[in-house]
């Protein structure tokens, strides 16, 4: 459903993406896994449309929307959480969730907020509280239900785990699944916890300084010695 | 401990006694003296004593009562969960307010000089609802916000004195003139940021008065515009006897001609317009639009990710903001009869985004709070003359002091659980 071919991109002279070839099929999770400063972040906003590619195509459904505004973008289906958050700190969480579905038919607003309520139970509890100061795995899950307020086809997800207790870690992750699998939303998720992201992808990437270096399905990268030493055991001491 | 905490807050105000002498020495120190020898340069060294010295002492007395009181909660900024009890008395303010407003010109007290006075504040209080829009829902920095309200001015000006058409008819289309402006300003600049957007728009006010100032022909420069047509009522004028073919407001309910009939309806009628803002901008940011303009203020990135397009965001916020100033400037140039270049300068943009910023950005009671302190204040204290601007500078470093986020800052949200709409 989202095919990225040769994608180039960068920001003025300098250049983070050399070429990245990269599929999501439609109704999987697709898992991007890179060390600091990979390009992980730069390849899912150039995915975007901002910064713009230098050259390469992105292609949605087979539409190319490699040369569409940000804004354009995210009305076709796609939505992007982006990294570190970025909810919505002086306002509710309320008025939050209801940022995220301005592209989305407003007849469903009221169905679609059950729904991300039923997923994120705590924001339910605190849906006059302000975004700014809920707890980090708070504002993480309000930063995805705010995503899926626009009743996306797919998701893009920048390090959900960014910050949080192992046992959040955990349980963001379980959500992420179940949205795949309950509402058939398409992720593509960008992560440095190798291990809980590539056990949860059909289908993972390994990204090294703007090339794609590894790709496989989740249990063969997994089970692969190098990713081992490199992204699970120490964390890039070998 | 006591010792030195008072030590250092001698040596606070010493180095704040420093400072102020140096300001105070070119500001104070000198004066032309015009005698009959001809000019000559004075100085005024106790000017600068005491100025010192008051700084001084204010420092001193600042630093200590800071120091041995322990820090208040309020000076963090406010958390948490909305404050339940400043929000449920905020729209009962709001309605006494109102109400004050509505019967101000039969209360006992109120004279024609009173009732003068309430429409200056209030055509202040209507400009910092239109800049609210602008700085406080949108966060974008407009320095130049009296070039719409110069732009309403003349355009009902030029329209009524050149063709003749009444102020209702000229009203919207200087409203929506001015929010042309807006928008024709707004294209090129929306996309700078901060204070790059913030000197722009100080240009462009200047410009815009500029222009007023030198193109003769049609502004009349710095003569400006006189015998502008003053508002009627369905037709009724308010003056002592009608030309041909019209008949007169006093005339019309059988009263006795006063002038203060026209004061009062003019009162009115900025009250009308000032509340219509207060009204639109209430319910607009309850709509996805005003929703937008905050969401943007908070986070551009995340706004464009969401779908949102920031400059057509941006262009609305400033057009509807330079539409309010519009209005705002007709109503002015028609009270005034009488408009110039003079009425226009940076100052002007200053006071208003002065209510704004003191009334604690996006606060509308704030907005009416601060514009009753920076011109309802200084239209009283008008005995003290000279020292106004002083008094008006001291109340401001005073609220800088004891509520440094404006004086209502605590936004309250536009929707609450069990108001699903
Ligand atoms: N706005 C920017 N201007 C210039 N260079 C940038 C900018 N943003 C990122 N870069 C550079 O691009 C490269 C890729 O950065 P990117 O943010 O995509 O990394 P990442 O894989 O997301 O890293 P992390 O896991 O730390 O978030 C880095 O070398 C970074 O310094
Ligand atoms: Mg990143």
């Amino acid at each position: 459903m989202l095919r990225v071919e040769n994608l180039h991109s960068g920001y003025g002279r300098i250049q983070a993406l050399h070429g990245i070839d990269v599929q999501v099929p439609e109704g999987e999770i697709v898992t991007l896994i890179g060390a600091n400063g990979a390009g992980k972040t730069t390849l899912l906003m150039t995915i975007c449309g901002n910064p713009r590619a230098t050259a390469g195509r992105v292609l949605l459904d087979g539409q190319d929307i490699t040369r569409l505004p940000t804004h354009r973008i995210a009305r076709l289906g796609l939505a992007h959480s982006p990294e570190g958050r970025r909810i919505f700190p002086r306002m509710s969480v309320h008025e939050n969730l209801q940022m995220g579905a301005v592209v989305a038919d407003s007849r469903h607003q009221a169905d679609d907020l059950e729904r991300v309520l039923a997923l994120f139970p705590r924001l339910k509890e605190r849906l006059n509280q302000r975004g700014g100061t809920l707890s980090g795995g708070e504002q993480q899950m309000l930063a995805i239900g705010r995503a899926l307020m626009s009743r996306p086809r797919i998701l893009l997800l920048d390090e959900p785990s960014l910050g949080l207790a192992p046992l959040v870690v955990r349980h963001i992750f379980d959500l992420i699944a179940r949205i795949n699998r309950e509402q058939k939303v398409t992720v593509f998720l960008v992560e440095q916890n190798a291990f809980h992201a590539l056990k949860l992808a059909h289908r993972g990437y390994v990204l090294v300084n703007g090339r794609v270096m590894l790709s496989g399905s989740g249990a063969e990268l997994l089970n692969n010695p190098d990713i081992r030493s490199h992204y699970l055991e120490g964390g890039g001491a070998a | 401990m006591a010792g030195a905490v008072l030590a250092g807050a001698l040596r606070e105000a010493l180095a704040a006694a420093v400072v102020a002498a140096g300001l105070a020495l070119p500001l104070l120190g000198f004066r032309l003296v015009d005698s009959s020898q001809g000019l000559s340069l004075g100085t005024r060294l106790d000017w600068v004593a005491w100025a010192a010295l008051a700084v001084g002492l204010g420092r001193f007395l600042l630093t200590l009562s800071r120091r041995l009181r322990p820090a208040s909660p309020r000076h963090r900024p406010s958390a948490g969960a909305v404050p339940a009890q400043a929000d449920r008395l905020r729209p009962w303010a709001g309605w006494a307010l109102a109400g004050l407003a509505v019967t101000l010109p039969f209360l006992p007290f109120a004279d024609r000089n009173l009732v003068d006075k309430a429409t200056l504040v209030l055509i202040y209080v209507m400009l910092g609802w239109g800049l609210n829009i602008v700085v406080g829902l949108a966060g974008l920095l407009d320095l130049g916000f009296v070039a719409f309200y110069a732009v309403g001015a003349y355009s009902y000006a030029l329209l009524s004195t050149g063709l003749g058409w009444s102020f209702w008819i000229c009203l919207p289309l200087a409203g929506l003139f001015a929010a042309g402006f807006g928008v024709a300003l707004g294209f090129p600049v929306l996309r700078l940021r901060g204070d790059y957007l913030a000197i722009v728009t100080l240009g462009f006010g200047e410009i815009v008065r500029v222009v007023l100032q030198n193109w003769q022909d049609l502004t009349g420069g710095p003569n400006g515009i006189s015998a502008i047509p003053r508002p009627t009522l369905f037709g009724l004028r308010f003056a002592a006897n009608a030309p041909e073919g019209h008949r007169t407001f006093a005339d019309f309910f059988g009263l006795p001609f006063s002038g203060e009939h026209r004061v009062i309806f003019l009162y009115f009628v900025i009250l009308g317009l000032a509340l219509l803002t207060n009204l639109f901008t209430l319910r607009i940011r309850r709509l996805p639009v005003g929703r937008a303009w905050e969401a943007l203020r908070e986070d551009e990135i995340a706004c464009r990710s969401l779908g949102l397009n920031p400059t057509n965001i941006k262009l609305s916020a400033f057009a509807l903001g330079a539409m309010f100033a519009g209005f705002a400037g007709s109503f002015f140039a028609t009270r005034q009869g009488f408009i110039s270049p003079e009425s226009f300068t940076f100052i002007e943009s200053a006071v208003i985004l002065a209510i704004v910023v003191l009334g604690g950005m996006g606060s509308q009671i704030g907005v009416v709070l601060a514009a009753l302190l920076l011109v309802g204040l200084p239209e009283w204290f008008r005995d003290l003359q000279q020292y106004r601007m002083l008094a008006f500078g001291g109340a401001m470093v005073l609220i800088m002091l004891w509520k440094p986020s404006g004086l209502l800052s605590d936004r309250s949200p536009t929707i609450r659980l069990g108001d699903r709409r």
